[in-house]
């Protein structure tokens, strides 16, 4: 802790070295440590080839912080700003002691072409160990002089490729770098797309979420600044610790949508009793995020849903910027609700009197036919009329007619 | 297994022939045990069958959750306009289901309640497979499941009449429906997994077991806590003839939608009726003389009249 609490100047060598010795740690203390590491060290490790704790602390101190570069394209920086909003570490602590942000347009003092230089001398010598972080949809329409985006006279997706082919892994923060996000929403006149349309051949991890938790981006940049690896991802490519879960699952109106309590209208009874927000449109029950368990700003009941406005879908490519608002969405894996049906199930039963009054009415009507049929053939009989003869005199009658 | 058109003529056949067998048996003897196995049938000795105890229920519907995914049936989301799982019976897509019973008395509180499971009963001797005219329902002779087989029903739901428990329900959405019934999940049992309701269920309030097994523990429910259980009774230890599905309830077995049966097998009843009915085959050929008499007189009286009224026009006889 009393290294986190110095704040010394950035240095562009950026060894563990140098920025010990600037924090006041003895060169004894570090010989100590780098001896138990030794011991401590699993087989394997580059360290434990290392005979003494010299050679180790030589080897120790050249490490780097873990250098990284992040990209703005098509952006609003809010996935920055969220970033600035951490306390855990927070961001001096992040930039100063964690990792090395050699180029952030927004957060780096230089400008211009010192920027460029920037970015260029961190490309050159950390080839195939930084960590790119992209920001913004990339533009694909108008490449040339036309082109929508260009920074320093290169188009967007130039410098994505350039940037991606040295890194040891991309980042995609945000819906907009993840899939293309509001820019590529219909019409999408700047045809925005994704990092995975351009990035092929390194591993990219996307982190959609307008913006995401900086958390999930915390998580997955210091996991490769520790032990060089990265998380498990889910089909889309997003971390499984983050995504593998949906909103609704998680979320704390959940009881109220199990007991059918709803808000209908915003500001109405169930609005302010904290009833759920499906019927507003909450997207919760199809968004995979982890923002009903992990919430903004460190502050707690800040997020969309805790503030009562229904989830919007912002991590999914197909309910972000495609569906509207505040339509409702179907439910994939539904669950029972908090009722239950009675033991006997509602029949129509039939009351004997009702049968007895249906009888009785089709009894007079069978009966009417009955004698009705009894009297026509009586006056047949009376009249005597031979059914040979009616048709004789039914032919004459036509005949009449005809005349 | 597949039926051709040979098989099921030969089936039908045997049925036929069964039924003349039958007929005269019941004739010659006088009773239906041939046909059933006897008013107090015995369940196999390895039965296994479910446990039920409305002390445990607690209602959280896991079971009908993992009923619907262990079976590949699709959740029934109709009456909650596609919100919740919500069937209001067992149905087509539902082949168990939690109920709630409520006294009465809506002004009474903390009346008495009860969940209960409702699902297949299995019985020891049942009256889906006695009324089978095609044995597309069949009872395991080890482990006592009923079965329903696909290619051997014909869809006339005798099943759905002849089921005290209101269990087989047919599929009648489907242009190619099925008999939708628990079947205990004889899929998973070869894997070494429970049923999945059992499985689920956080309390134990049903659980899986040999028939014999889950009655001696039923029975030792009740004498460590006899105030608490129903008549100290098993349900289905006897009812119907035995079930391999058992209950322990804290309320009345009517109030929780289980039928007040006689102990006598309702198969063996079914065929018992028949027995009285078709003995020497003497109520059909009554029947069947009387109805003979009736036509052979309208006949003559029928050629009377045509025979007048050839008579009398001169024109040929009219039959």
């Amino acid at each position: 802790m009393a290294l986190a609490s110095i704040r010394p100047e950035l240095d562009p060598s950026g060894t563990v070295g140098a920025h010990l010795e600037r924090c006041g740690v003895d060169r004894r203390d570090f010989l100590g440590f780098c001896a138990k590491l030794m011991v401590a060290a699993p087989a394997g490790l580059a360290i434990a080839e290392k005979l003494t704790p010299e050679a180790v602390a030589a080897e120790v101190a050249k490490a780097q912080r873990l250098p990284v570069v992040w990209l703005h394209f098509q952006d609003c920086t809010g996935c920055s700003e969220t970033l600035l909003r951490t306390s855990k570490p927070d961001l001096a602590d992040l930039l100063f002691h964690l990792i090395s942000l050699d180029y952030h347009e927004t957060l780096m003092a230089a400008s211009g072409h010192d920027a460029e230089a920037a970015l260029h001398t961190s490309m050159k010598k950390n080839a195939g160990k930084y960590i790119a972080v992209v920001e913004g949809s990339i533009p694909q329409k108008g490449s040339g002089q036309a082109g929508y985006m260009k920074i320093a006279g290169h188009p967007a997706h130039d410098i994505l490729e350039d940037v991606a082919a040295n890194a040891a892994a991309v980042v995609a923060i945000g819906s907009c770098a993840t899939w293309g996000g509001i820019p590529s929403s219909p019409p999408n006149p700047t045809q925005a797309v994704g990092v995975n349309h351009f990035v092929k051949d390194k591993p990219v991890i996307n982190l959609p979420g307008c913006p995401p938790n900086p958390y999930v981006l915390l998580g997955v940049v210091l996991q490769y600044a520790r032990t060089g690896t990265l998380p498990q991802l889910d089909e889309k490519g997003r971390p499984k610790f983050a995504y593998d879960r949906v909103i609704h699952d998680h979320c704390p109106r959940r009881a109220h949508f199990d007991a059918g309590r709803f808000a209908d209208d915003f500001g109405d009874e169930g609005h302010r009793q904290g009833w759920c927000l499906y019927k507003l449109g909450c997207k919760g029950p199809d968004t995979h995020a982890p923002c009903s368990t992990m919430h903004f700003n460190e502050v707690i009941g800040a997020w969309p849903i805790g503030i009562g406005a229904p989830c919007f879908g912002c991590t999914e490519e197909h309910l972000a910027f495609r569906v509207p608002m505040f339509d409702k969405i179907p439910i994939h894996d539904v669950t029972p609700p908090d009722t239950y049906p009675p033991v006997t199930s509602a029949k129509g039963e039939v009351d004997p009197i009702a049968t007895g009054l249906v009888g009785v009415g089709v009894g007079a009507i069978a009966g009417a036919g009955f004698v009705a049929a009894r009297r026509f053939t009586n006056r047949e009989a009376e009249l005597d009329i031979d059914p040979s003869e009616s048709l004789t005199s039914k032919e004459k009658d036509g005949r009449g007619d005809q005349s | 297994m597949t039926m051709d058109r040979r098989q099921a003529l030969k089936t039908l056949g045997q049925a036929c022939a069964g039924t003349a067998t039958a007929a005269a048996t019941v004739g010659t003897s006088g009773t239906a045990e041939a046909a059933s196995g006897g008013p107090y049938p015995d369940a196999s000795p390895g039965a296994v069958g479910m446990l039920f105890d409305t002390t445990r229920c607690i209602g959280c519907k896991a079971c009908v959750v993992a009923c619907s995914e262990a079976n590949d049936l699709v959740p029934d989301t109709v009456l909650a306009n596609g919100l919740w799982q919500m069937p209001m019976d067992l149905n087509a897509r539902t082949a168990n289901i939690i109920k709630l019973y409520k006294e009465e008395d809506e002004d009474a509180v903390g009346g008495e309640y009860s969940y209960v499971k409702r699902q297949c009963m299995h019985c020891v001797d049942p009256a889906c497979v006695a009324s089978c005219p095609f044995k597309a329902l069949t009872k395991d002779p080890e482990n006592g499941i009923v079965m329903w087989e696909a290619s051997q029903c014909i869809g006339c739901r005798y099943c759905e009449v002849a089921c005290p428990f209101e269990v087989p329900k047919f599929e009648w959405e489907d242009f190619n429906p099925r008999i939708v019934k628990c079947q205990l999940c004889s899929h998973r049992l070869p894997e070494g997994l429970e049923p999945a309701c059992c499985e689920v269920c956080p309390t134990d309030a049903v659980i899986f077991g040999a028939r014999e097994d889950l009655l001696k523990d039923a029975k030792s429910r009740i004498a460590a806590k006899p105030e608490v259980y129903y008549e100290q009774k098993v349900y289905g230890e006897r009812e119907g003839g035995g079930t391999q599905v058992l209950y322990l309830s804290h309320v009345p077995f009517t109030a929780i939608g289980l039928p007040d049966l006689p102990d006598e097998s309702i198969a063996w009843y079914g065929t018992w009726v028949h027995g009285i009915i078709y003995k020497w085959l003497l109520i059909p050929m009554i029947v069947y003389g009387v109805m003979a008499a009736i036509i052979r007189k309208r006949w003559h009286h029928h050629e009377e009249e045509a025979r007048e009224q050839a008579k009398k026009t001169g024109l040929p006889q009219q039959i």
